[in-house]
């Protein structure tokens, strides 16, 4: 009957309006393989998907390559630009230079959120929380303790009116453990997941076997066109990874996708409009080109990357050509004479942080900023998070230039409140060139109560990456491209002119003891009082209990006789 | 004890008036029938029918040539508040219905009904009408089923999905094969034409958003099974459970709400498992090639014709004909809502209820099954929050967890008290209220049962006191023991 009722329902509805525009969406692939000077691999993988449509008008409801858990967040909760990258291990820009996306180790979560939005607290609580569930992250964790409103180190990466910096919320979790169950939903989020394309390398008993591991999701809105009269909504998907080949290769360096990830290429995903590996073959030292790449790739390509030129490999995945002689696609990669690896190009700009002084009491944080770069002096961004279980004295802040104190001309510093909010401290530096750095801070730690101690407190307490933004003065002109034809990785930052281009450096999460109570103390306080109170319980008990009565004295104990015995040898009469 | 009041009016067109009336025209009168959930639950249900004769405005309309426009014509009359009935009695000879026809049901909330047989005849007939626009007995049963004893209900009364006060309903395409299959569903247009008049009828039950997903490489969970004789891949049914989890963990939660999920899932098979026939319990060919799972969703099963020729190149472009989808996945709504239309005795008929997809006596079915449910769950809700409190003393109650009790507590007997008196719209509406706001005092966080603790472990802690003071007493006890036993031996040794 009902079956009958609703198709006499839609006959008679044949004719209606005509459909509405949904708006493409596109997605695109790629893979950077670039060989780091120490012997390792960095993978860095791009999945962006574009929608050209607004998500933010909430009428859009029609999914089609962009996940709907992300967009209905996007649209629910007033989000302008997302940022989620979690992390396991430490990017070394010192040893392997600048990364193409850096984070630091553990979860960080940024967002910028509409204007529109009132209570911005209470959305990125809400936030935090869904992200925490369809990341199957600790991301709930997320509270005022350890959220910050930076004030110049994050500005929107995406189109943006104003920059008004109460709709951004920035928190870092550092003791964020990252590994499979955080991999596989945001898998999960790619329209082929790891079925077809890039993605079947993703195998994720390879990615964990690794010295460092990145994933990250950013959306942003970003123009559609050159004119960017409308916005279409960009979510960037990224999971680096850095393959100690070296070690694992018993000292070779040669590498292949297959003894990386365990697998080859077979297709591209039949979604993509874009699918293409890089390899990273810039010759170093201007000599001789020392590697071998096999297969011969589809192109070669040269870009301007961080203010480096860099000579890219390219195999387009869609190029039918790619798969007509093997059914797979494995890239290798041979060096033809063993490299020196003693000269190391170091990154123009890189960071160390460590923290020092004895005792649980006090102590200091010192972070060393260097710049390279042989005669341009640059600012930088230095942004401090600190818990407010370390109590910074600012009279303490130093920084000192090559011997002579550097004044910074900015300083934004908001104080901790105890289990309210962290220290926030941001400075504008500027780096002389060829320079280093050094910044302290004092700090005395406090105590907690014994409820707010993490699960094995002596393992000590993380104090999250502090965050380095610079505008760094590039070797080379760069000149300006076409954001829509360049590869993934080249085109997340937006760079401002062709002198110098934005670098984000993470230096490292900081581990620090807290004096930390016995935890087993009121047990043994209660044991204790309980056996004092138990033996004077019983002694009493005793006391009023037994019944006294005279007892005849007898032959007496060992001692009496004892005495007897000496007594009768001195020829005393015995007692 | 709850009662549910129906104010039904049986008006009498001239001609059609029973002789053996037991009063002269118009009186009321009131029937009421118990309904019996288990051995302590029963409600009543009352029919307050009041009878009249037709003012000429009705008389004029009834004079219409077809059921359908006396129907129409009589819409604008009636009492059109949510849960009234209007009975139109016409004379046995009457060719507003159909030939063998004695009861057609509206669009609206009327029904006529043809006269004859007398006054028992006709009233036999009004209880069976005003059982099937309003509720039966079953479905309040089925409502209250977590109060009834297992197996006594039919497998039907399960498969309705929980009261709430909203629901997501996600349409999702699945194509496992994007290789060869291209396809394109034009669902935003389908959504608009064909689901929303439904769901903006529906609103007043329940607040509705719609989506749609596509899903690609999700695969079913059963390889299907080649069969030679038609050369095509069949599902049977009893691999059907085993369809819906692999592609569930594909579909993604509603992290932005709470509400239940209804999934309408139309699948695309691959090339190589096309083209894919869903099989019945007997082995035929289901029509619809759709199944649906009970309080989850449906799924519909769409195959792509084969290409003429093989050489075609991949993939195919496939668009989907939304009209064929979309009258299963709403047949599947309304079974999913409880809005299948039961097995009637020919003599009925049932108007098709237009382009809303819904009549208005349906609406009300909704209403009252959905009102009863609420004011079940309110105090199925409190009662367990009341079992909480007995067993951990020492719980600390808000004032805004005990304000919201109260709050439930008054709603919900307010709910009781407006379907006591046949007011069916303001009895939801107050019903609702009480479930939000006992779901609110049982889900505070100050209520977390595991925030106390338990009085055993207390125990556990101060056994380094208790043991050693023990120790003494139980000696002493020991003793008291021998020397009783002693004593009692004594004067047998004295003998």
């Amino acid at each position: 009957g009902g079956m009958l009722a609703a198709a006499a329902l839609l006959v008679l509805l044949a004719a209606g309006p005509g459909r509405a525009d949904t708006g493409r969406d596109t997605l695109r692939e790629e893979l950077l393989l670039s060989p780091l000077p120490a012997g390792d691999v960095a993978a860095t993988f791009q999945f962006r998907t574009r929608w050209d449509a607004d998500l933010q008008r909430g009428a859009v409801s029609h999914y089609r390559l962009f996940p709907k858990a992300l967009g209905r967040l996007v649209a629910a909760l007033g989000v302008r630009e997302l940022h989620l990258a979690l992390t396991q291990g430490f990017w070394r820009t010192r040893t392997w230079g600048q990364p193409p996306l850096q984070a630091p180790a553990g979860a960080e979560l940024w967002v910028w959120f509409q204007p529109t939005v009132t209570d911005v607290d209470k959305a990125w609580k809400e936030l935090s929380n869904i992200l925490s569930g369809i990341f199957c992250a600790s991301l709930n964790f997320i509270d005022s303790t350890n959220t910050v409103t930076p004030t110049a180190s994050f500005k929107p990466l995406g189109l943006a009116n104003g920059t008004d910096h109460h709709l951004l919320r920035y928190a870092v979790l550092p003791r964020e453990v990252v590994c499979t169950e955080n991999l596989t939903p945001w898998k999960k989020l790619l329209p082929c997941g790891s079925k077809a394309g890039l993605a079947v390398l993703l195998k994720a008993e390879r990615l964990f076997h690794s010295s460092y591991h990145s994933q990250a999701v950013h959306i942003r809105p970003v123009c559609r066109d050159a004119s960017c009269l409308a916005v279409s909504w960009e979510l960037r998907q990224t999971l680096t990874v850095v393959f100690d080949t070296f070690s694992s290769g018993q000292g070779k360096k040669d590498w292949s996708l297959f003894k990386m990830f365990s697998r080859t290429l077979t297709d591209a995903c039949p979604l993509a409009s874009e699918s293409k590996v890089y390899v990273d073959i810039s010759p170093k030292n201007k000599e001789k080109e020392l590697l071998e790449v096999t297969p011969a790739p589809t192109s070669v390509l040269e870009a301007v990357v961080q203010g480096d030129k860099r000579t890219y490999a390219a195999y387009d995945l869609l190029s039918p050509s790619l798969f007509n002689t093997s059914r797979s696609l494995n890239v290798q990669l041979k060096w033809k004479r063993p490299q020196d690896s003693s000269e190391l190009p170091t990154p123009i700009l890189h960071a160390h942080r460590y923290v020092s002084g004895y005792g649980l009491q006090t102590g200091e944080i010192s972070t060393l900023v260097y710049n390279t770069h042989p005669y341009r002096a640059f600012p930088v961004v230095l942004l401090e998070t600190v818990p407010w279980y370390l109590r910074l004295y600012v009279h303490t802040l130093t920084i000192i230039t090559k011997g002579k104190e550097n004044k910074p001309s900015y300083i934004h510093y908001q104080p901790a409140q105890d289990r309210r909010r962290p220290h926030l401290l941001e400075m504008l530096i500027q780096l002389p060139a060829n320079s280093v750095t050094k910044i302290t801070i004092q700090f005395e730690r406090a105590l907690l109560k014994w409820t707010e101690y993490p699960p094995d407190p002596n393992h000590g307490f993380y104090i999250s990456s502090s965050v380095l933004s610079a505008l760094v003065p590039s070797v080379i002109a760069m000149k300006d491209v076409d954001v829509e034809q360049s590869p993934l990785f080249t085109s997340l930052f937006p760079s401002s002119d062709g002198s110098s281009y934005f670098v984000r450096l993470y230096t490292e999460p900081l581990l620090v003891n807290l004096p930390t109570p016995d935890f087993s103390m009121p047990y043994n306080v209660i044991c204790l009082t309980c056996t004092v109170v138990a033996v004077c319980y019983g002694s009493f008990y005793n006391l009023l209990t037994r019944t006294f009565h005279m007892e005849e004295p007898s032959r007496g104990g060992l001692a009496k006789r004892l005495a007897n015995v000496i007594r009768k040898f001195r020829g005393v009469p015995p007692l | 004890q709850v009662r549910l009041a129906v104010p039904v009016a049986v008006v009498f067109a001239p001609g059609s008036v029973p002789g053996d009336l037991p009063r002269p025209l118009p009186f009321r009168d009131v029937e009421e029938m118990e309904i019996s959930v288990n051995v302590r639950t029963s409600v009543t249900s009352q029919y307050e029918m009041v009878y009249r004769g037709t003012t000429a405005q009705e008389e004029a309309a009834l004079d219409a040539a077809t059921a359908r426009e006396a129907d129409a014509a009589l819409h604008p009359l009636q009492d059109s508040s949510l849960g009234s009935l209007t009975v139109y009695v016409v004379p046995e000879t009457s060719s507003l219905l159909p030939q063998g026809i004695s009861v057609y049901v509206g669009k609206h909330r009327s029904a006529l009904v043809r006269a004859g047989g007398g006054l028992a005849a006709l009233r036999m007939r009004l209880r069976q009408l005003t059982q099937v626009m309003s509720f039966t007995a079953s479905s309040i049963a089925s409502v209250l089923s977590d109060r009834v004893p297992d197996g006594q209900l039919g497998p039907d009364t399960r498969r309705h999905l929980k009261s709430s006060l909203g629901y997501e309903i996600t349409f999702s395409l699945l194509n496992p094969d994007p290789k060869s299959h291209a396809v394109h569903w034009d669902i935003e247009d389908a959504v608009n034409r064909y689901v929303q008049p439904v769901l903006d009828k529906l609103s007043l039950v329940a607040n509705f958003s719609v989506d749609s997903q596509i899903l690609y490489y999700a695969v079913l969970g059963v390889t299907p099974r080649f069969d030679k004789e038609s050369s095509s891949f069949l599902l049977s049914a009893h691999s059907l459970p085993h369809v819906i989890n692999p592609v569930e963990a594909r579909l993604g939660s509603s992290a932005a709400s709470l509400y239940p999920v209804l999934n309408f899932l139309l699948y695309v098979p691959e090339r190589s498992h096309s083209p894919l026939y869903i099989q019945d319990k007997d082995g035929a060919p289901v029509n619809t090639n759709a199944f649906h799972s009970p309080r989850w969703g449906g799924i519909m099963v769409y195959n792509v014709e084969a290409p003429a020729s093989p050489q075609a190149s991949l993939p195919l472009h496939v668009d989907v004909d939304m009209v064929r989808v979309m009258e299963v996945f709403l047949a599947q709504l309304r079974l999913l809502f409880g809005l299948s239309r039961e097995e009637l005795p020919p003599e009925f008929l049932l108007e098709s209820p237009g382009n809303e997809g819904l009549a208005d006596w349906e609406l009300d079915r909704l209403l009252w099954a959905h009102t009863m449910e609420n004011i079940a769950t309110v105090s199925t809700t409190l009662t367990s929050l009341a079992q909480l409190l007995d067993k951990i003393g020492n719980i600390v109650i808000k004032d805004d967890v005990a304000s919201e009790v109260y709050q439930a507590v008054a709603s919900a007997q307010n709910a009781v008290a407006e379907l006591a008196v046949g007011h069916l719209h303001l009895a939801f509406q107050a019903s609702k209220k009480a479930v939000t706001s006992s779901e609110r005092a049982f889900f505070d966080p100050s209520l977390l049962h595991l925030l106390y603790f338990p009085d055993d472990q207390k125990f556990a802690i101060y056994i380094p006191l208790f043991l050693p003071m023990a120790v003494p007493i139980l000696l002493s006890l020991a003793k008291i023991v021998r020397e009783t036993r002693q004593r009692k031996k004594e004067p047998t040794k004295m003998d």
